[in-house]
């Protein structure tokens, strides 16, 4: 078995990657807590986020790329804080001009501050505009089986449903619609946002996604890098469990051992 | 003349091109990506790109994000 884990990679866009948690790189304690949980989670790709520079300021600190470095992960530039599909469309193409021509992205357009949900009106009208200008859009969008496939059929290299909203740490709240989206889908899908732990990252896996991308509940954790592993381990268990196949349930008991035999 | 930078005012020598804001903040060789008025400036068109009166001038880099 593990043999055949070893060969169970996934594709996003003609790259094959072996680990199945992808996470964000947001608020840790410092760059060094940073590396050290990332490391920790096994994890291939790593989403960064664009903000201004601070002229004048911090020119010293090291930067999130230097941290960890391009030869050793795939960066996925996210649209976080975007409302519109203007302003994502506009962050995508400076994150392309920052990271060389590299043409994968995170797209998320907002629709409230309050709950995160996806706009997805403006979502489908950015990555509409994004993949006509040659960038490969793994998109976040909600746990909707017909806007999943809407975003598959526009071209998106891989459709990302949340979980629960952004940073909350609630579970999955819909596993019918996680399946169904899974079972609908012919490129990968992956939960994104709103795992609170790695029983919650195992379920997602046992849906049969393809993957999870996380960020606060390993950074928000008491002990990230603990967390970090494991989530990686869940991942790595929910996705065996999957493989496997699972039993059916039932709503009684079925016992163990051998009726036959028994000497009383 | 008057620029925008970063949605801050700041004044600037009137003949300076991107290439020469760059160096004037000390952020020539960093890894940044730069917009002009919503439209993005490859970096290989620095040298030669005029700046205007009231040009919005948007510099970014990456940073931690989830």
């Amino acid at each position: 078995m593990p043999n055949d884990t070893q060969k169970d990679s996934f594709s996003i866009a003609g790259h094959e990657f072996t680990s199945r948690l992808l996470v964000g790189t947001g608020k840790y304690k410092d760059m060094r807590e940073t590396r050290q949980a990332i490391d920790a989670s096994g994890a291939e790709i790593v989403t960064i986020a664009v903000r201004r520079t601070n002229i004048g300021q911090d020119q010293d600190q090291p930067n999130i790329l230097e941290v960890l470095p391009p030869d050793e992960y795939t960066y996925l530039p996210n649209t976080a804080g975007c409302y519109d599909a203007k302003t994502a469309v506009r962050t995508c193409r400076l994150a392309r001009e920052l990271l060389d021509g590299h043409n994968l992205v995170k797209l998320e357009v907002l629709g409230d501050e309050k709950t995160l949900f996806p706009d997805v009106v403006q979502t489908l009208e950015a990555a509409e505009t994004l993949i006509k200008d040659g960038f490969d859009v793994m998109v976040y969008t909600n746990d909707d089986p017909i806007m999943a496939k809407r975003l598959e059929e526009t071209g998106c290299v891989a459709v990302m449903p949340l979980a629960a909203p952004i940073g909350s740490g609630l579970g999955i709240r819909n596993r019918l619609n996680i399946r169904t989206i899974v079972e609908n889908a012919k490129v990968p899908i992956l939960v994104d946002a709103g795992v609170g732990t790695a029983s919650d990252a195992a379920v997602a896996m046992e849906l049969g996604c393809d993957g999870v991308l996380m960020n606060t509940a390993i950074a928000a954790a008491q002990n990230p890098l603990l967390m970090a592993s494991a989530m990686k381990k869940a991942i790595q268990a929910g996705r065996e469990a999957y493989l496997a196949g699972r039993m059916p349930a039932k709503r009684f008991a079925s016992a163990s051992s051998p009726i036959e035999g028994l000497f009383f | 003349m008057q620029i925008y930078l970063n949605g801050e005012e700041k004044q600037i020598p009137d003949t300076l091109d991107m290439a020469g804001l760059i160096e004037l903040l000390d952020l020539t060789g960093e890894r940044i990506a730069v917009e002009v008025n919503e439209a993005l400036v490859p970096r290989s068109t620095f040298g030669g790109h005029c700046l205007r009166e009231r040009d919005r001038i948007e510099i970014i880099q990456a940073v931690g994000g989830g």
